[in-house]
């Protein structure tokens, strides 16, 4: 049977893991082949990659770090951060990524999703959707990598997750971002909304501070994955005993 | 020495990668020469099936990969092309396994089919399996996939069943990344290094 997915999710900033609360306030959590290494060695499925700044500062990440990574890991690894053109997602993929997501720039352009779906299989081309939870209405936010860059971009989220899916992502990752680095839970009600009509790969992201958040997020929304930084970065919930707890509850995972 | 064929697609320098952790020595290549003097040939893949038997045929490689005696594995769209053909945009395949490669029927699940899933049914009479064992888990990423056959070592199931590992003579195939399913991952690559030109 296909295992849930439990993905820490590292976000780089000049050369270093990082880590914010509700994208703010970043503080410095390690090096990059690291942190690799230790989440590898304690179970990890997968692991993300965000360059935070990489939109933000108009550039897009640099290649040697992946490389380095691919290297090292024996389990497959997405990176995300600024790619708009076809030639950048090359780059990073031909340096041993396995996977590659877009955010802020397939929002400008949309049919960067078509481009890059064509050229490599849907199987690659990841999504990252951040969205706002607005009083009961979803809404998708760019440039969220620092807090005076974030803008709305006038996007309902339930409306872009059809759109991305049609243009062919291949797996979306739905950052509730009220719920970023608070740790008290995933959204699960914008989960099982967004479940409902993604017929793809679905990843879980922001909220997660206990083993119960992630039994939650898989039994009640049905997700393929649950992404979590702070409590991996923090040590809050090491993986092995998260691993451990949820194929107690039932939940298909690998150990 | 062991030849990872250069199809142009994306995900050479993993592959490479993950012969460099077992201490193997690889070349990622496209000479025809170097693919026949290897002792082990590797074909990745991915993307999708008509795009990548048109890379084979632009580099003049299909009769070569068609002619090879030395063991020859295909991994994810690399064991589809080992195939007669895909239903996935019409592709010819290299012929050197009988099937059609088909689109999964997942139903309800989401496709594409991606993530650890497990291996079922395993020959235990072939030496690549050794040390595999029933419900180990390795990672596929794939939407379409070869049925079981006589020539399926290990199955997996999503939605249906399908075949994750083949072989026949001198050719073998995994549905799944190897280079990125870990410890079992390894030990199947070690294991294919291990048989014999």
């Amino acid at each position: 049977m296909l295992a849930r997915r439990i993905i820490p999710c590292l976000d780089v900033r000049e050369g270093r893991v990082v880590k914010g609360v509700q994208f703010r306030g970043h503080e410095d959590v390690g090096g990059i082949t690291e942190l690799a290494q230790k989440y590898r060695d304690a179970g990890a499925d997968e692991l993300v990659f965000y360059d935070i700044t990489a939109s933000v500062d108009d550039r897009t990440i640099g290649l040697d770090w992946i490389r380095r990574v691919s290297a090292l890991l024996d389990i497959p690894f997405c990176v995300a951060g600024g790619i708009k053109s076809v030639a950048q997602a090359r780059a990073r993929l031909e340096a041993g990524a396995d996977k590659i997501s877009v955010n802020s720039p397939a929002l400008i352009r949309p049919d960067l999703i078509n481009e890059l779906s064509a050229a490599f299989g849907r199987q690659c081309i990841v999504v990252g959707i951040d969205s706002f939870d607005d009083g009961g209405t979803y809404k998708v936010k760019s440039h969220t990598g620092a807090a005076n860059a974030t803008r709305d971009t006038g996007r309902a989220t339930l409306d872009w997750v059809e759109e991305v899916i049609e243009r062919g992502a291949g797996e979306i990752v739905l950052n509730c971002m009220n719920k970023d680095g608070v740790r008290t839970g995933y959204d699960i009600k914008q989960l099982q909304t967004v479940r409902a009509i993604c017929n793809v790969p679905l990843i879980a992201s922001g909220g997660a501070g206990t083993a119960a958040h992630f039994e939650d997020v898989f039994k009640q929304a049905n997700v393929d994955g649950a992404l979590a930084a702070s409590v991996f970065h923090k040590n809050i919930l090491p993986i092995p005993k998260l691993k451990a707890d949820l194929k107690s509850k039932g939940i298909e995972i690998r150990i | 020495m062991l030849a990872v064929v250069d199809t142009g697609c994306a995900n050479l320098a993993s592959v490479g990668f993950a012969f460099e952790r077992l201490g193997a020595r690889s070349i990622i290549t496209k000479d025809a020469d170097i693919i026949r003097s290897a002792d082990h040939v590797i074909l990745p893949g991915v993307g999708a099936m008509p795009y990548a038997m048109q890379a084979l045929r632009t580099r003049g490689l299909v009769e070569v990969l068609q002619n090879l005696t030395q063991p020859l594995m295909g991994i994810c769209l690399g064991m589809q092309m080992l195939f007669s053909g895909s239903e996935e945009g019409g592709a010819k395949g290299l012929g050197l396994l009988k099937g059609r490669i088909e689109q999964m029927d997942t139903g309800d699940l989401p496709s594409p089919h991606m993530g650890w899933n497990t291996l079922e049914n395993i020959s235990d009479d072939d030496p690549l399996m050794a040390g595999i064992n029933q419900g180990d888990y390795v990672y596929f990423v794939h939407s379409y996939a070869a049925e079981i056959s006589e020539n399926t070592l290990a199955s997996s199931t999503y939605g249906h069943p399908f075949s994750a590992i083949v072989r026949r003579d001198n050719i073998y195939g995994c549905q799944f990344h190897p280079e990125r399913s870990g410890k079992v991952g390894a030990q199947i690559l070690a294991n294919f290094l291990k048989v014999k030109p």
